[in-house]
């Protein structure tokens, strides 16, 4: 087996009274596109919250690579190699997009106010870099003919492509992606799937949450299905396609078993 | 889209503003040379504020605390150490940007209004201290018979002479600021103040940077005070009140925040209208205050400030009452210049 990348062990999250995530557990590993559905407000993104430090477990312990990152900030979980993209795109709206991807390489450049000040070897490498990687990116992404618009411009498509983009900048090895296909047009979302399998292929693991099925079962080789914040099902494509609970989630149970 | 100049052409208009700049005390009367000094003073302090407020989008109303820090270390370097300027002119812009550190750290987690009520605590202290610490400070009666400096042999004293040492020291703060902005340090701050989240998800530690921010800002506003006190020979808390600091950030506002060329134009716009009405007595104070109602209401962004940006507010984004050409928002954002260089294809 791979090795492990991420593990959650009975995390929870409670609001006042609403546990939106319930006692989950779920193992990632190198390599391994893993899917998260679930119904709306089931507690997807609220799960990834955690993962990446924006909120903290109420219950449970999160592992990243072996490291205990339960009550970790999000920036250290980002210098350990989680970045993610969120479900309401974050981008720099007011930068342009190559602007928005340089800002990704914050972690992997060095320089400090006196390398700038004197535009020291040290800034000079940097920049070069930075412009270099900035431009490779585009490039993977298609992105090339957006570089100098303003990000908050673009159609939405374009947008959820530049945030990944940026989130590829930090260099992570695992990447959390929240709807990454919501607003896309059914040919957008086939060249996207194409570009995750690239993604996966490169090295990069990654975890996406989504609404789409067929964006879901065919590109994870994992899928977990969250409903009320419990975990209800977990396995391949096959399995959860079958899964009596996962219909009854999404259809409920009078459709699914036919009791009028 | 931006407008973008051929560099060699904006190298050369830079150029010949600074020789004309040089050229002013030439030109200009002595009376119209201290106004000049005391525009060329607010620069740095202003142009200070606008790291602090423009670049990383915090709240801070204090910097006459900082400001205050900066002429104090200096008077009391000179006069009971007897360090030259020329020598203590660092450790005072030091010695702020030490004092800023302090500030920002219990305001971490701040945003907003608490943010700006205790940098104007803050401030007020500064003055207190300065104010009341009699044995260091002289008190009341502030410190006396600070002499400007020699430069090999010239004399520096006079607002036509000592304006070559704010011109230099201006020029020495935009060079450096402008560097910074442009520079990895700067990219985090703008990607603070436009999505923290955002900023946090690529590793982005808030805290140190609002440090590193709040450091350089109160650096600079330091230096502006250790500037201050030569020229002025002498010094008392009356300089550093919470007044002074709202000027500066009414100067600020008007010209508006997160560009370099916002705070010159507050500051130069500012400094006119209060002189200019200056047979109004006090209450040209309130064009002033009339002037900054205005400019939230129509142009929150301040007169140089790009209409596209966060800080031009919801309302306004589209329609802007005051256009300004575009060279004025060159540098809004960071990476088109530099970045601009590369060739996409
Ligand atoms: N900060 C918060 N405070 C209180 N309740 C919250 C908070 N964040 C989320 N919730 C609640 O937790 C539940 C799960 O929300 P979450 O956003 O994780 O759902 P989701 O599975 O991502 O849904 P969707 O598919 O619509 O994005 C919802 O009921 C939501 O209202
Ligand atoms: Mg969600």
């Amino acid at each position: 087996m791979n090795e492990l990348m991420l593990e959650a062990k009975g995390v929870s999250k409670i609001f006042g009274g609403l546990t939106a995530v319930d006692q989950v557990d779920m193992k990632v590993y190198k390599g391994d596109i893993f899917g998260i559905i679930g119904p709306n407000g089931a507690g997807k993104t609220t799960f990834f919250n955690m993962c990446t430090g924006f909120y903290t477990a109420s219950k449970g312990k999160l592992f990243f690579e072996g490291k205990d990152i339960t009550k970790m900030s999000s920036d250290r979980i980002a210098q350990l190699g989680i970045t993610r993209t969120f479900q309401n795109i974050k981008l720099f709206k007011y930068m342009n997009v190559l602007e928005n991807i340089a800002v990704g390489f914050h972690i992997n450049t060095c320089s400090n106010v006196f390398d700038a000040v004197f535009h020291t070897k040290r800034y000079k490498k940097d920049e070069e870099h930075v412009m270099q990687k900035s431009m490779e990116i585009l490039k993977k992404l298609g992105l090339q003919d957006y570089a100098y618009m303003m990000a908050g411009k673009l159609p939405y498509g374009i947008q959820r492509k530049v945030e990944i983009a940026r989130a590829l900048a930090v260099n992570p090895k695992l990447i959390l992606l929240d709807e990454p296909a919501a607003g896309m047009n059914p040919m957008e979302t086939d060249s996207l799937m194409e570009f995750i399998r690239l993604l996966n292929k490169d090295g990069y693991t990654i975890i996406l949450i989504e609404h789409d099925m067929k964006f879901v079962m065919n590109l994870c080789n994992n899928i977990m299905v969250l409903n009320f914040g419990k975990k209800i099902c977990e396995g391949t494509s096959e399995v959860v396609r079958n899964d009596q609970n996962v219909k009854e989630a999404y259809f409920g149970k009078g459709l699914t078993r036919g009791i009028a | 889209m931006m407008y973008k100049m051929d560099a060699n052409v904006k190298k050369a208009i830079m150029l010949v503003t600074v020789i004309m700049m040089c050229m002013l005390p030439h030109i200009l009367s002595k009376s119209i040379m201290t106004i000049v000094c005391s525009i060329m003073g607010y620069l740095i302090i202003a142009g200070a504020l606008n790291v602090i407020n423009g670049y990383s989008g915090q709240m801070c109303f204090g910097i006459a605390g900082f400001y205050c820090v900066g002429a104090y270390t200096m008077a009391i370097l000179m006069n009971t150490f007897h360090v030259s300027f020329w020598i203590g002119i660092i450790p005072s812009g030091l010695f702020a940007a030490i004092i800023g550190a302090l500030i920002a750290i219990p305001t971490l987690k701040m945003k907003g209004m608490f943010m700006a009520m205790i940098t104007i605590g803050f401030s007020e202290v500064m003055r207190l201290i300065a104010l009341n610490w009699t044995s260091v400070t002289g008190g009341t009666m502030g410190i006396k018979g600070l002499k400007a400096p020699m430069f090999f042999g010239l004399k520096t004293s006079g607002a036509s002479r000592y304006y070559y040492i704010y011109l230099a020291t201006v020029l020495l703060f935009l060079f450096s600021t402008d560097r910074v902005i442009h520079s990895r340090i700067g990219r985090a701050w703008m990607a603070i103040r436009e999505d923290d989240m955002a900023a946090k998800s690529l590793g982005i530690s808030l805290n140190l940077y609002k440090i590193i921010n709040f450091m350089y800002g109160a650096f600079w506003a330091g230096i502006a005070g250790a500037l201050l006190a030569p020229y002025k020979t002498y010094i008392d808390s009356a300089y550093f009140t919470l007044d002074e600091g709202f000027n500066i950030l009414s100067m600020v506002i008007i010209g508006g925040q997160g560009t370099l060329a916002g705070p010159f134009i507050g500051v130069t716009v500012y400094q006119f209208l209060v002189e200019g009405l200056r047979f109004a007595g006090v209450w040209r104070y309130i064009a002033c205050a009339i002037l900054i109602i205005a400019m939230m209401w129509l142009r929150p962004q301040g007169l140089a400030g790009n209409s596209e940006s966060v800080l031009a507010g919801k309302k306004n984004r589209s329609r802007s009452f005051i256009k300004l050409p575009e060279v004025f928002s060159l540098d809004r954002t960071f990476g088109t210049r530099r970045l601009g260089k590369a060739n996409i294809g």
